[in-house]
């Protein structure tokens, strides 16, 4: 991690795992964090979208987990960890299309296999580890400028 | 066109933002789902959609959407009203279809917040 050394923001944020009763509101609390820090409206947007697609992937399938965000000068580092049950083929996930989706998760909006493939789209770089039965972590990097 | 001209084309009902109705809006986007929104919505646009979840708020939140309007005569969830009314983001509901509904915002002026997407990525 020393590339992103000189972090002048970190913050970490619980996410309850299965459960739409919150889904989202991290990600609220991350925009308006960003917005005060002046960002421009493009990496603020981006940096939402990740943030709550992430946030949706964790209230559908996790047990629990965290959203750590961290501003440097020249990056946003946002990574999104959980205890839960993994992904088997990351390949097959990051599929568009593809998804293991409740019908809950569908009934919400989502769950239509879209969410890791804007995850990447949204990001300069995205790296993803997952073990099964025992989490995932995603982690969402963001160029500034 | 202000939220109200919208209100008055589409006979909607305003369940959020009685106060905010003389907001401008010039581009919508149409869909039930909110990852498609997140990809392709626009900040400022009104959002059309037939879901009545908090998400839809939540979705609109993220993107700075103008308002929602809920179509095909569904009606906004109390806790969906509640959290747009916390976030202050209007919530009309029309009785048109979601084809309907476009067509007439758009014989009126209101115009796609995009009209293809593009091969490239297009985050504004």
């Amino acid at each position: 991690m020393t590339s992103y050394e000189g972090t002048n923001f970190k913050k970490s944020f619980p996410v309850q795992g299965k459960s739409f009763e919150n889904a989202g509101h991290i990600s609220s609390k991350v925009k308006a964090l960003l917005q005060k820090m002046r960002l421009s409206n493009e990496i603020v947007r981006r940096a939402s979208v990740v943030t709550y697609e992430a946030e949706i992937n964790i209230c559908s399938y996790a047990e629990r987990g965290k959203i750590l965000l961290r501003v440097t000068p020249k990056f946003l580092i946002i990574d999104a960890i959980d205890e839960g049950q993994g992904i088997p083929d990351i390949e097959l996930a990051m599929k568009e299309g593809y998804s293991t989706a409740t019908d809950k998760i569908r009934q919400m909006g989502f769950g239509a296999g879209m969410g890791l493939a804007n995850i990447k789209n949204f990001s300069d770089t995205f790296r993803i580890i997952s073990e099964v039965g025992k989490g995932t972590h995603l982690k969402m990097i963001i160029r500034i400028n | 066109m202000t939220l109200k001209e919208v209100k008055e084309i589409l006979d909607a009902e305003v369940f959020v933002g009685h106060d905010q109705l003389e907001m401008e809006v010039r581009t919508a986007f149409g869909a039930d789902l909110m990852s498609d929104v997140l990809a392709f919505a626009k900040s400022g646009s009104l959002l059309l959609t037939g879901l009545t979840n908090p998400q839809i708020v939540r979705t609109s939140d993220v993107l700075d959407i103008a308002a929602i309007i809920i179509v095909r005569g569904k009606r906004p969830l109390p806790e969906t009203i509640q959290l747009a009314e916390e976030l202050q983001i209007p919530i009309l509901s029309t009785k048109y279809i979601l084809f309907e509904t476009a067509g007439r915002l758009y014989t009126k002026g209101i115009v796609g917040c995009l009209e293809k997407v593009s091969e490239k990525r297009d985050f504004l």
